[in-house]
């Protein structure tokens, strides 16, 4: 039975954890490997670190992050955050990453996803991508930069290119939705996952149990990514994969 | 404590493989050269990327006589994803960019390697919810057929292991298939035969599962 997966996407800063130091029993809850071991041993499927860290020392406390996790937590894992470059994908892949995530840089080059994918092999490539609705309500459009500029893309249509470049799977994170609790873009998310053959990981807005079930029900997601609320324990992964179970949601329990 | 050697040919997942292993306990050696390799007490042949670029590095690398012999002498002898593939006689994978009907493979254990998207009966077209995308990946079950599998002792039926690839085995003798799985259609997902052992998905990032078949590996 293949299942949908379920990401929890974990900030860090400086080789810490920065959101969700509420983890109780945990020995340091900034360590991204013991909350990545805890998540493990929670369910989940897969990690998504986000590198926050603007220091110029940003690439060794990142590489050594990775390393450390990749020494001690056996579940797949990506890596965002500042990639540029196909050596960046390099560093980090080496370092023990199993996908490395590109934003702005392939907005800049989109060459950068068909260069990482002809080297390393699309299923390590992870176009991740922030879309918000046009003011006029038709479509959505990308943005850079941590969603600071709107290039004016179409966001399907930004997806679609993605694919044919190589990009093994998208992460769509929905601007409207993000921090709302309100639940998924599922129209975004469908409107996406419906043009490309590869995976698409719903990002942005999950707050209820039904909101993740939308997700993959109507919004066709492969996947749903999520930070805060299982971060602040205000939902566990298992407690959800139980309730995706019941209805029909096919999980790995 | 058993010596593992894991074969060297620039394959992408070794490090993965080798991380798995340590943190097992094991001690794990990375090389190319034969005389390392048949010391080993467990051998581990990974491979991730693309058939034709894998073999041609196994050849540039002399390692295909030496393989072979480790085989011979009766180590146990598992191949990871595109490492167990290339176990088998050939592949389909990108023989449209090449003037060839296959990409041999070592041909070690008969049987075929196929793209998911080339089997008629896999649902890849259309935006029913029930289409599937290529590669397969993710976590997905297994269907124990060998109920006296080695590499499955104590693995229950239907648990979860990671996979991701395009293209999958079709192995010739059935009774060498220890699990299947389905996504959109059956697979071959494990295969064992005598000391030769093989996966598609990865037990390197498969979890608490995937652990107990590396060590259930190498406490052959």
């Amino acid at each position: 039975m293949f299942t949908k997966r379920i990401i929890p996407c974990l900030d860090v800063k400086d080789g810490r954890v920065v959101k969700g130091t509420n983890f109780i029993n945990l020995r340091d809850a900034g360590d991204p490997v013991e909350v990545g071991a805890i998540y493990n041993k929670n369910g989940a499927d897969e990690l998504v670190f986000l590198d926050i860290t603007a220091s110029s020392d940003k690439r060794n406390t990142v590489v050594d992050m990775v390393r450390k996790v990749a020494e001690n937590v056996f579940i797949p894992f990506t890596v965002g955050g500042g990639i540029r470059t196909v050596d960046d994908f390099k560093t980090i892949l080496r370092a023990g990453a199993d996908k490395v995530a590109v934003n702005s840089a392939a907005i800049d080059n989109p060459q950068v996803i068909s260069d990482a994918a002809g080297k390393f092999g699309s299923q390590c490539v992870v176009c991740a991508i922030d879309a918000k609705r046009r003011v006029d309500g038709n479509g959505w459009t990308i943005y850079k930069h941590g969603g600071r500029i709107d290039m004016g893309i179409d966001a399907v249509e930004w997806a679609r290119k993605a694919y044919e470049l190589g990009a093994g799977e998208i992460l769509l994170t929905s601007m409207d939705c993000d921090g709302t609790k309100a639940g998924y873009d599922c129209e975004l998310t469908r409107a996406v996952s419906d043009v490309v053959d590869i995976p698409v990981i719903a990002s942005g807005g999950a707050g209820t149990f039904e909101h993740f079930l939308d997700a993959f029900e109507i919004g066709h997601a492969d996947a749903v990514l999520a930070a805060s609320l299982f971060h602040y324990k205000e939902m566990e992964i298992s407690d959800l994969k139980d309730y995706l179970n019941k209805h029909n949601i096919p999980v790995r329990l | 404590m058993s010596k593992i050697a894991v074969i060297d040919y620039d394959a992408g997942n070794t490090m993965s493989v080798m991380n798995a292993l340590k943190y097992l306990g094991y001690e794990v050696e990375l090389s190319n050269d034969p005389a390392v390799l048949y010391k080993a007490d467990h051998v581990v042949f990974p491979g991730v990327g693309a058939y034709a670029d894998c073999m041609n590095k196994v050849r540039e690398y002399n390692l295909i006589a030496p393989i072979k012999e480790m085989i011979a002498k009766g180590t146990p002898f598992i191949g990871i994803c595109l490492g167990m593939q290339m176990l088998f006689d050939f592949s389909t994978e990108n023989v449209g960019e090449t003037d060839k009907e296959h990409i041999e493979g070592l041909g070690i254990l008969p049987g075929s390697i196929t793209g998911f998207k080339e089997n008629p009966l896999f649902p890849c077209k259309g935006t029913d919810p029930q289409v599937l995308k290529v590669p397969h990946m993710g976590w997905n079950s297994l269907n124990k057929l060998n109920k006296d599998s080695k590499l499955f002792k104590g693995i229950d039926d239907g648990s979860f292991v990671y996979f991701v690839h395009s293209y999958y085995l079709n192995a010739v003798n059935r009774q060498d298939v220890a699990t299947t799985t389905e996504y959109g259609i059956t697979f071959d997902s494990a295969i064992e035969h005598e000391n030769i052992f093989g996966c598609q998905f990865h037990p390197e990032k498969s979890g608490d599962v995937g652990m107990e078949i590396l060590k259930n590996f190498c406490s052959l």
